[in-house]
């Protein structure tokens, strides 16, 4: 069984993101929509706004909006962009096995 | 100096605290604005953009923020601090800070879909209000393109931070790496269009020498001075550039004579050296140019003047032997405080070392005399290109020190011939005297002339002179003899 499969690995997922833009407001549902259907019931979702909390970038290293951080399981991986791109987003994620 | 006076407002700068920058680039950075630092690897950009931080804080108590895309803080904290910088201490004071973006090497990145870098821009805003930066630092822009796929987005987004640096008026530099030390600016063959002013640093390997220049190559909206400058880098203070041609040609002349140390010299000079002249001697090996120079101090030393020579080829000991026999006590000079002697061989250092230590002990000591026996030696370091903005930039130094100055200078052949330094120098020196050697009928004798007299007349008489426990003693001329100056001496008394 998966790490995604099994309801007791709680996924902590971080999505930075600045101020309230299409880019923004696309990786918050693009990425409630891939959890939905691949983590269900096993995960949180913390959203950053930069522009009220700069100073939370520093930590992970961001520099690209939006970026997303697997905190958990380990390893940390990232992903930047809105996340538009599903297939590229599972792969990041590691819920889906890197092909070609 | 010509005075121009412009009708629009000029663009505001900001010293830097380089030394020699500040010069080159008529009064620092433009205020507000970006500018470019381009380099091959190993050009020392990332020291001057630490530099620039470093002198803000030093010289008046200016914020800076240090954006790295590329070394990690801890590196960087701990790479400068053999330059006397403490980056731990400044961040404590809450002037210096960190804006880390250098690349995580085990994380990588996956991109799906549309991003910019406003998390950068962010930090950036955040940094600058925290500790009320004025300056800002950016290394290197290599780096975070390396950092994206999308190397469009990378550069809209540098034009955005550019223009909003401007808003927050902080004056600020990006370096960039290039491939070759001529031809395009930058890598990304966009870096130029993102920066209103481009600053290039090189380090050029020019007959197995290495050579440091700079070079601002747009200046927008503003002066600046051209071409490239030669710059060398100093344990405790950094980038030190040597502005050659930022020179201003505004040298008092005086009219006081001083004393040669040598009475028929003296003479045949009408009267002696004016007081702050430069004199350059020159002949073959043995010829007499160190006695010349020895008689210089000790004339010097004689009136109360504080005399100073830097020796190129001959050890401590080597000299106050040869003034010992020559009638003169060196050491009597030293101890009566009239006397520093600074030994040095040419290969120790870079010319552009040289050059800053030779500057470093003229100011403390503050001489009245300067003599440097032989400037020649050092040749032998430095490419001629480099060897000429030696000798023009000691020379000038000099004479704004408003002391007199003897130079020697070997010729490479033993019978007339001129070195390289006279080409380079005879323009710029006051005095020319030449040492030569004389062969008539199976012997050598020697002979000296006044070639140039600034302001003065003088004798023009080659004459013969002799060298005894007392020193150098002319006599009288060779009047059947021509072509010694040519080297190719010629008995004419029965022609």
């Amino acid at each position: 069984m998966t790490d995604s499969q099994n309801p007791a690995v709680a996924w902590c997922l971080r999505l930075y993101i600045a101020g309230q833009t299409p880019k923004s407001l696309a990786a918050i549902s693009n990425l409630h929509r891939i959890c939905e259907e691949h983590l269900a019931g096993h995960f949180s979702i913390e959203v950053i706004d930069l522009l009220e909390n700069a100073q939370l970038a520093e930590g992970d290293k961001i520099i690209a909006i939006p970026t997303l951080v697997r905190k958990l399981p380990e390893p940390i991986r990232k992903i930047i962009g809105d996340l538009s791109d599903t297939e590229k987003t599972l792969v990041g994620l590691q819920l889906k096995p890197k092909t070609g | 100096m010509f005075t121009h006076v412009p009708n629009y407002p000029q663009i505001e700068k900001i010293e830097t605290g380089i030394i020699g920058f500040d010069l080159i680039s008529s009064g620092g950075l433009p205020k507000g604005r970006t500018t470019l630092v381009s380099g091959t690897a190993g050009s020392a950009k990332t020291l001057f953009a630490v530099q620039f931080l470093a002198e803000g804080i030093q010289r008046s108590g200016d914020a800076g923020i240090f954006v790295t895309f590329e070394e990690e803080p801890a590196d960087i904290r701990r790479n400068v601090k053999s330059l006397g910088w403490d980056i731990e201490a400044w961040e404590a004071e809450g002037k210096w800070l960190f804006v880390d973006a250098s690349p995580d090497p085990v994380q990588d990145q996956v991109e799906s879909g549309r991003y910019d870098l406003g998390a950068l821009l962010a930090r950036i805003e955040y940094a600058v209000a925290k500790i009320g930066a004025t300056r800002l630092s950016m290394d290197s822009l290599g780096a975070i393109f390396a950092q994206f796929r999308d190397a469009a987005i990378v550069r809209s987004e540098l034009f955005r931070i550019a223009y909003v640096l401007r808003q927050l008026k902080v004056t600020s530099i990006m370096t960039s790496e290039r491939t070759q030390e001529y031809g395009e600016i930058g890598r990304f063959g966009v870096e130029e269009f993102v920066a209103d002013n481009v600053l290039i640093l090189r380090n050029v390997l020019e007959d197995e020498k290495r050579r440091r220049t700079m070079e601002i190559l747009k200046y927008r909206g503003t002066s600046h001075q051209k071409g490239e400058f030669p710059f060398t880098i100093v344990s405790g203070r950094g980038i030190l550039a040597i502005p050659l041609s930022a020179m201003e040609l505004n040298q008092k002349s005086s009219i006081v004579r001083i004393s040669s140390g040598n009475d028929d010299l003296d003479r045949m000079c009408g009267g002696g050296f004016f007081r702050d002249s430069i004199i350059l001697a020159s002949g073959a090996t043995g010829t007499g140019k160190t006695l010349i120079t020895t008689e210089f101090l000790k004339g010097g030393a004689k009136h109360g003047e504080r005399c100073l020579l830097f020796a190129f080829e001959e050890s401590r000991e080597q000299l106050f032997r040869n003034a010992e026999g020559w009638g003169i006590d060196f050491e009597a000079m030293e101890t009566a405080g009239l006397l520093k002697v600074v030994c040095a061989y040419p290969e120790s250092a870079s010319l552009e070392d040289h050059l800053i230590e030779m500057k470093d002990i003229i100011e403390h000591y503050k001489p009245n005399r300067i003599a440097v026996d032989s400037l020649s030696a050092m040749e032998r370091v430095a490419t001629p290109k480099g060897f000429r903005e030696f000798v023009i930039s000691l020379t000038s130094f000099i004479k704004h020190q408003e002391v007199a100055g003897l130079f020697t200078s070997t010729t490479p052949t033993l019978m007339g011939g001129t070195s390289v330094t006279e080409t380079h120098i005879s323009t710029l020196t006051d005095s020319i005297i030449l040492l030569r050697y004389v062969e008539t009928n199976g012997s050598m004798r020697r002979g000296l002339t006044v070639l140039k007299m600034r302001g003065s007349i003088h004798d023009k008489d080659i004459l013969e002179f002799n060298i005894d426990g007392t020193g150098m003693h002319l006599g009288e001329p060779f009047h059947h003899i021509t072509g010694i100056l040519a080297g190719n001496p010629r008995d004419v008394s029965f022609g």
